[in-house]
């Protein structure tokens, strides 16, 4: 479903993405850890083209993200992307925060879209919260509204960048358990954590990466208790033992 | 000791509603152009293009550095002899070229306001540049500059009195054609004076109930 293939990045001499080779496959939950500064947020932008790549290429369903002859805005539709700091838009409610996308991007009908629109709200239990302002919404459920955002525009594949970062510990779990919920509805999904317990439970694999590159590949089950790399091994003794 | 006869303002009171609805008229019409010509000279100043972003900024230096008075001349000699213009349309396309200026400012600084997140989110969503900067970002631009962009109609408002220079008969060029007959120059001074703090306050009204009205979200 995502192919990254030979992916170089730099910022000046500075080189943030070094010869990165990812599969994954539909349906399939990727977590993305390691230290911070390891090229994690960058990588996971790089696959809608939020940030450009200098060498090799992205393919998502098919589509050749950085191509030149791609039409970005179209396949943007097919990534719902959800951001550490929700960028919800503050002037709409949660509901046409919801809607404008499918209502300007796909020409959907403005009563099919918000019907559309309530009914993911309600499934992420916010039904009660559909015309509200995001800064009349915690942190947790402004984060569940951007999740119903990306998801209205039905795309095949959901990224996440540090969903749970920029929350209050209380409110982790409910934006967590919603994309559970979606992992089980069958989603492919690539999530950038710091949530150990949740890449551990949720994710079919986890991709480790340290300056730049992808050091470790493995089933979360080996990762955690048998990494193949030393620098996986000294990551985790140090957030696993606090 | 100086007698003031107030009996020269009701006595002419025709002249003064003819003077403050061209006033207005003429303010209005720059308003209105003045505000496309923000927005479009605001976008091509933070443009990538560095052609259209030096263009923009060349013609937001030239009109914030001339007087608007010799802007109005030049407008009126110049162009207007070759484009047949007359005043009236001097006065307007001299007040809505250098007003426009100061509202690409206003804009563009409201556009930089809005937080980066905003249009990767617009964008990755699937919005075009275009879509997202009309959804999202120039709604929230907009409701951010509406201070300074009542300020710049205030000023725009009493920056027409200049066009009294070039022959348009708005309410400054009546009160001094009233003076000139009448030799009532407190009398008409102050009352014209009373006439724009109405006008200007009553914008800087408006605007604030608009302010209220679009920035309840937060």
């Amino acid at each position: 479903m995502i192919s990254i293939k030979n992916v170089q990045k730099r910022f000046g001499d500075n080189i943030v993405l070094d010869d990165i080779n990812l599969e994954i496959p539909q349906s399939n939950v990727f977590a993305l850890i390691g230290p911070s500064g390891a090229g994690k947020s960058t990588l996971i932008r790089t696959i809608n083209a939020l940030e450009g790549i200098e060498e090799g290429e992205i393919i998502v369903d098919g589509s050749s993200i950085h191509h030149k002859q791609t039409d970005i805005n179209k396949v943007r539709t097919e990534i719902g992307f959800v951001f550490q700091s929700f960028n919800l838009y503050p002037f709409l409610s949660a509901l046409d925060n919801v809607t404008i996308a499918p209502i300007n991007v796909k020409k959907m009908g403005k009563q099919e879209a918000q019907e559309k629109g309530k009914q993911l709200l309600e499934s992420l239990g916010l039904g009660d919260k559909i015309n509200s302002y995001p800064s009349q919404l915690s942190g947790g459920q402004q984060q569940r509204v951007a999740i119903a955002r990306a998801l209205a525009m039905d795309p095949k594949v959901m990224l996440f960048d540090e969903p749970t970062s920029a929350l209050d510990p209380e409110m982790i779990k409910e934006v967590l358990d919603a994309i559970r919920g979606l992992a089980k509805s069958g989603m492919t999904m690539i999530v950038v954590t710091h949530e150990m317990g949740f890449a551990r439970e949720m994710c079919d694999q986890i991709v480790f990466m340290a300056d730049g590159k992808i050091v470790e590949v493995s089933p979360p089950d080996k990762f955690f208790t048998n990494p193949d790399s030393e620098r996986a091994k000294s990551f985790l003794s140090k957030v696993l033992n606090h | 000791m100086y007698q003031p006869d107030w009996s020269v303002i009701p006595q002419n009171m025709g002249l003064f509603l003819e003077g403050i609805l061209l006033t207005l008229e003429i303010s209005a019409l720059a308003l209105v152009i003045s505000i496309p010509i923000g927005i479009i000279l605001g976008l091509c100043r933070i443009s990538k293009n560095k052609i259209i972003s030096f263009l923009a900024t060349t013609y937001i230096e030239i009109m914030r550095g001339v007087p608007l008075l010799v802007l109005l001349f030049w407008i009126f000699f110049v162009m207007g002899r070759f484009l047949q213009l007359g005043p009236y349309w001097s006065a307007i396309v001299g007040l809505a070229a250098f007003s426009g200026a100061f509202v690409a400012e206003i804009v563009r600084a409201g556009i930089q306001s809005v937080p980066r997140g905003q249009m990767e989110a617009a964008r990755s969503s699937g919005m075009s540049y275009v879509q997202a900067m009309r959804l999202i970002i120039l709604p929230q631009a907009f409701r951010k500059v509406l201070p300074p962009l009542a300020s710049q109609f205030i000023i725009l408002i009493k920056d027409s009195s200049l066009v009294s220079v070039i022959s348009v008969v708005d309410l400054t060029l009546v009160a001094k054609n009233l003076v000139a007959t009448s030799f009532r120059s407190i009398e008409v001074w102050t009352f014209v004076a009373v006439l724009y703090f109405i006008m200007t306050f009553t914008l800087s009204q408006i605007i604030r109930f608009l302010e209220k009205k679009y920035n309840s979200y937060d």
